[in-house]
């Protein structure tokens, strides 16, 4: 099996490597897969008060299409709205990589962990709206 | 270091559980038999058959000769897999009526496996023992499982993906006492540690030639006279081989697997003492520089070029991608959509999670102590690497227990 140059790019170069304080209220994060099935993603965003990801880091234990989807999401989603970020599909990641069929999977884990990584970061807002409503 | 410069393209071979290259000099015994000396074996009426013939006999005199058996008791096959299929299922045929339990065990390779499950759709009843966390099978649950009926039972030698040897001599007595065949799949034991059918009280012995640096394609089967093992063949056709598998012997084939037999013979000790000191070095190298590594199998009984090695927390697959300058094999069969790991691993008790990240290393009669200085910076470089993008390496970093998280199996 050969992979794309893109694939291995991204697995040898990933970017945005890392972790942000899950306690910071602008950050959203998303734990997606199970060591079991031997992929698990991190990805989390940082999500400016306009509601456009200025940040995105991520960690990933898997094969190199998991870490190469990973990462390239990571880039696609800084700049865009948490709107756009969520309108990303699996079919998308499998295109630009050339995902093999047999790796599909991994382009849809890294579909989800931007879907939970967004969800987190809205029950974090709903969270400190409800706060701010019971001390009005 | 003085290694030289292993590439994708050009990658170090460590895989001599797959496949072992073809010796040169196994090449050369080889060589006159496709244009020379190219007679049918079978024929008896000139020179070309007789000299071919000749070929053929000694290299069955050098098969047996590894195993402590005589030539009467070799036949030649395509290779272990035909070997297994005959043992297990021309025994059953032969016997079936009489005695229809099979023991084998859950490590056993696939051919085994799927034997034993053909004969099941036959009616026949077949135990697969359980393993131990080392690998080997209790004796006296093999006891346990023994019954009248057990008219088979069929224990590997050498487990393929973690080494471990198998305690041939007291199977061979358990089953001697309840006058029940025994049976070893030693593809992966010939040339690699002694072996010898009488003090094993071994009936029938599968042998490979591509995994002793003799050709594909080819194999043998031991099966012994006295007390004689009867079976009914698998091909039937002209009667070569005693009538227990017929066609014409592949004359060149045949005469390296002989050779490859009396090189191991002659080399198995010194060979043997090397790829130990070099799987240590391995070993406790890549321990040294990588922290919480586990070894699969058991520490002692192992054929010396076998290490199969749990990196936690770095997926096996993803590792085998930073390391492509490396010829290895991982514990995780997760090139098919199942993304199932090995069976073998799971037999043992290793969780599913840490058989995901294993690798197997096969070191054999090419590998150089360079060879190993190479393969320790390189795996535990990618290793390291790899930890760092590792969400499970920082929850075991700040004492998170990943069982104690509600994964989404998907
Ligand atoms: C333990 C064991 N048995 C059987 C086989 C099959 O051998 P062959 O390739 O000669 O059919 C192999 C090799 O894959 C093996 O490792």
């Amino acid at each position: 099996m050969s992979y794309s140059k893109e694939l291995i790019d991204h697995y040898e170069n990933p970017r945005n490597v890392g972790s942000m304080e899950d306690s910071d209220s602008t950050v959203g994060s998303g734990l997606v897969g199970a060591p079991a099935c031997g992929d698990v993603m991190k990805l989390q965003i940082k999500v400016s008060a306009e509601g456009i990801i200025e940040d995105a880091k991520f960690k990933t234990f898997g094969c190199g299409s998991a870490i190469a989807s990973s990462s390239l999401v990571t880039e696609w989603v800084k700049g865009k709205t948490i709107e756009e970020a969520g309108e990303i599909k699996n079919t998308d990641i499998a295109e630009e990589l050339a995902l093999p069929p047999v790796k599909i999977h991994c382009s849809i884990l890294a579909e989800d962990a931007i879907k939970a990584a967004i969800q987190d970061y809205k029950g974090k807002v709903a969270d400190a709206d409800k706060k701010q409503d019971a001390a009005e | 270091m003085t290694a030289k410069d292993w590439t994708q393209n050009n990658p170090l071979y460590l895989d001599y559980q797959a496949t072992t290259p073809t010796d040169p000099r196994v090449v050369e015994a080889m060589a006159p038999y496709w244009n020379e000396k190219f007679g049918n074996p079978h024929s008896r009426n000139h020179h070309f058959g007789w000299e071919a013939e000749d070929g053929v006999e000694i290299a069955r005199a050098q098969v047996a000769d590894i195993i402590g058996a005589s030539p009467k008791e070799v036949i030649f096959t395509s290779g272990a897999t035909e070997s297994n299929n005959l043992a297990i299922k021309g025994v059953a045929k032969f016997y079936g009526d009489q005695r229809n339990h099979i023991i084998t065990c859950v490590t056993e390779h696939k051919c085994v496996l799927e034997s034993c499950r053909a004969l099941q759709q036959d009616g026949f009843d077949v135990t697969y023992l359980h393993v131990q966390e080392n690998g080997l099978i209790d004796l006296d649950v093999l006891k346990a499982a023994m019954t009248e009926k057990t008219l088979l039972v069929s224990i590997m030698a050498v487990n393929n993906e973690i080494g471990v040897i198998q305690p041939l001599k007291e199977i061979g007595e358990i089953c001697r006492a309840n006058k029940t065949f025994f049976h070893t799949d030693a593809a992966q034991a010939v040339g690699k540690i002694p072996l010898d059918v009488d003090e094993m009280k071994i009936d029938m012995m599968s042998i490979s030639g591509h995994k002793i640096y003799g050709p594909m394609g080819i194999g043998a089967m031991y099966i012994r006279r006295k007390p004689r093992v009867r079976l009914v063949p698998l091909i039937h056709g002209g009667g070569q081989e005693r009538n227990m598998r017929s066609g014409t012997l592949p004359t060149p084939l045949v005469v390296g697997l002989g050779k490859a037999c009396e090189l191991a013979q002659k080399e198995m000790a010194a060979e043997a003492e090397r790829l130990h000191g070099y799987s240590q070095k391995m070993y406790e190298g890549l321990k040294e520089r990588i922290p919480e590594i586990f070894l699969n199998g058991d520490e002692e009984s192992r054929i010396p070029g076998n290490l199969n090695i749990s990196f936690a927390y770095v997926e096996g697959e993803g590792l085998m991608m930073g390391i492509k300058d490396l010829a290895v094999s991982s514990g995780s069969a997760c090139t098919s959509a199942s993304l199932e790991p090995s069976y073998v691993l799971r037999a043992l008790g290793v969780e599913e999670e840490l058989a995901h990240t294993s690798l197997r290393l096969g070191l054999g009669r090419f590998t150089t102590e360079d060879d190993i200085d190479y393969a320790i910076e390189r795996i535990s470089k990618e290793v390291n690497r790899l930890r760092e993008l590792s969400p499970l390496w920082d929850m075991a970093q700040a004492g998170i227990d990943i069982k104690s998280i509600k994964w989404a199996e998907h």
